[in-house]
């Protein structure tokens, strides 16, 4: 019973680490439109930048300044954020889709950084013994509750600060945007602008993402920054209903609910000589959702709101 | 000096028949579809299915392959065309019948791309295979420079397709349709342009060049389920550098973009030969972002 309620409050703790980066998809593509198609990448300098912030000293490696763990989630933020502008100046101003070109590019490059800039990354090694907040409160599963706590703390401010911006005139006018630029910049709105704050503030909650993500395990290296978690997050956002932030949490907990149980199925309905394979056909499954959520049912589990500020609406208008 | 220009001109012949698919689509479909690396490993292990049926690759002219593999990659053109047409008949078709947003097709691509990858790892395992396991020999060349039979293969078949695709896009009636309908679709259909017969040639070229493509890499430098991947960021550079509406550009990108990964392998450091794609990117979307070749829009 104890090993079920231990299991309950590791599963949450990641769903919850990972739904920051599905609720920073959410604010880039169903606040705004845009396709960041390198979320690993930002969640990767996140845990890094955190890694270095509040890691012990590497003989071998960069950091060890072993600052405390807030410092480190607000350097990763701000380091997430710095590698968006990079990204982001340049591709957001021309067609929007180079941003997905450019979001792939960046992650790539991330990726090359961590595995062989050893001088500072250690490379495959990578940065270990990272401090746990609240290591010294008790047994394991009492730090990992406590850890918990913390993280629904942050999901529950992000979401309560997404809803306020989603319901405030800049939400509006980032959906304005993303529904017909040229109409709003007749307005006098700068598409440019409002995108590129968006997507800034998108990777920054990516980031931040990752920085949880490695003090909580610890550890991080470029095995945790593969392709395959920016697919996940899509998959997250489209099923939860990208658009809505509750959907986008909703479907974080369903989209790692259903791949850490069929990982377990997998491994033990599949003969042995397939059972290597488990998170190969794994990937093939929710790769299968995604296309099947894409062509029948696009809006999610939650749909996004049609109207997300019903006082604001004039005159009391129907529709 | 020369190695490096060898070595660039290689592996620009990958980029190029691979950026070809991804430029048409781009105009064509309208969005830069993140699957077109993977049609390449889809071609490159196709072949191989039939390599393995024949037993050998064979051998013509002292050369390490034969009409067994040359006859595989006539069969990865129709396997991976036929590929490409089921993906677009149930996914990317009916997303763009549905009137679906071009950020979901890049996602959808995305996601095909990772399936098709996944399906070829559990088929095929993730470890490198070869068509021919022999030892490559090597020519010498002036300047010092070394290059393989294979690579020669590579270069001379990329020319022919290169220039079979200039013939073919302002020769043929198909071929002006499709330049008709990527400048201006709703002007094409008016002018009678049959636009969805356009679309399965847009894709059947694509994965055509890519079959090719896949197949020479594999003969090059041996097959691996993540070569294709590996390409597609090199491609959407090339496709940029040159200026997304010019398919010339493209493969003009695609030459820089080889020689400018070879330099790096030469003069800094190999692991770092990606990374070239993405600082050209960001280098030309700041300076000229039109590309090379492109018109200012």
């Amino acid at each position: 019973m104890m090993d079920i309620f231990s299991y309950v409050v590791f599963f949450l703790i990641i769903a919850g680490i990972f739904s920051l980066s599905t609720l920073g998809l959410n604010m880039q593509w169903g606040f705004s439109g845009l396709l960041s198609v390198g979320i690993v990448g930002f969640f990767g300098v996140g845990a890094y930048t955190t890694a270095f912030i509040t890691g012990p000293h590497y003989t071998d490696g960069f950091g060890g300044f072993g600052l405390p763990i807030p410092i480190g989630l607000v350097g990763a933020m701000l380091t997430s954020g710095l590698f968006a502008l990079v990204v982001g100046f340049p591709t957001i101003r021309l067609r929007h889709d180079f941003l997905a070109i450019g979001t792939f590019g960046i992650a790539t490059c991330i990726h090359l950084l961590a595995m062989n800039w050893r001088s500072v990354t250690r490379g495959f090694d990578g940065l270990h013994s990272l401090p746990k907040p609240f290591a010294g409160a008790g047994s394991p599963l009492v730090v990992n509750m406590l850890f918990l706590a913390l993280v629904v703390l942050i999901v529950g401010a992000v979401y309560w600060a997404m809803q306020r911006m989603l319901r405030s005139p800049w939400g509006r006018v980032q959906r304005a945007i993303r529904e017909d630029e040229q109409a709003a910049g007749a307005l006098g709105k700068n598409a440019f602008s409002y995108r590129l704050q968006s997507f800034v503030l998108g990777s920054m909650l990516m980031g931040l993402s990752g920085a949880l993500y490695a003090q909580f395990t610890g550890y991080i290296s470029p095995q945790d920054m593969l392709p395959i978690f920016t697919f996940q997050v899509f998959v997250m956002l489209i099923v939860g209903g990208s658009g809505n932030n509750r959907g986008a949490i909703v479907g974080t907990v369903a989209i790692w609910a259903l791949w850490t149980v069929s990982e377990t199925i997998l491994v033990n309905i599949l003969p042995p000589i397939m059972a290597r394979q488990a998170s190969t056909i794994r990937v093939v499954m929710v790769g299968f959702i995604l296309v099947v959520m894409l062509l029948y049912r696009p809006q999610g589990l939650i749909p996004e709101e049609r109207v997300v500020s019903p006082e604001a609406r004039l005159g009391g208008r129907k529709d | 000096m020369m190695q490096v220009i060898v070595d660039g001109l290689v592996a620009a012949s990958f980029v190029s028949l691979g950026v070809v698919g991804v430029s048409l689509i781009y105009n064509i479909l309208n969005f830069p579809s993140f699957a077109q690396g993977d049609y390449l490993t889809i071609g490159g292990y196709m072949s191989l299915i039939v390599v393995l049926l024949l037993g050998t690759a064979g051998s013509i002219m002292g050369l390490q392959f034969g009409w067994p593999l040359i006859l595989a990659a006539f069969c990865a053109i129709l396997l991976t065309g036929l590929i490409a047409e089921l993906l677009d008949r149930t996914i990317f078709g009916t997303l763009r019948r549905g009137g679906s947003s071009r950020i979901t097709l890049i996602m959808a691509s995305f996601g095909v791309a990772l399936m098709l990858r996944n399906l070829i790892v559990i088929f095929f395992g993730p470890d490198p295979t070869y068509y021919v396991f022999a030892i490559q020999p090597a020519l010498h060349l002036w300047g010092g420079a070394r290059i393989t039979q294979n690579e020669i293969v590579v270069l001379a078949v990329t020319v022919v397709l290169v220039m079979g695709l200039h013939l073919f896009l302002t020769r043929t009636k198909l071929g002006k349709s499709m330049r008709a309908v990527s400048e201006n679709p709703s002007l094409a259909r008016v002018n009678g342009i049959d636009v969805d017969n356009v679309i399965r040639w847009t894709w059947f070229i694509g994965s055509f060049l890519a079959a090719i493509a896949g197949t020479l890499f594999g003969l090059a430098n041996g097959l691996q389920p993540y070569f294709g991947f590996e390409l597609l960021l090199p491609m959407f550079a090339a496709l940029i550098v040159g200026g997304v509406t010019n398919i010339y550009g493209a493969i003009l990108g695609a030459v820089l973009i080889g020689i400018a990964e070879s330099l790096t392998v030469k003069f800094l450091a190999a692991e770092y030969r990606q990374a070239v794609s993405f600082i050209a990117v960001i280098l030309v979307l700041m300076v000229r972002p039109q590309g090379l070749l492109g018109e200012k829009e």
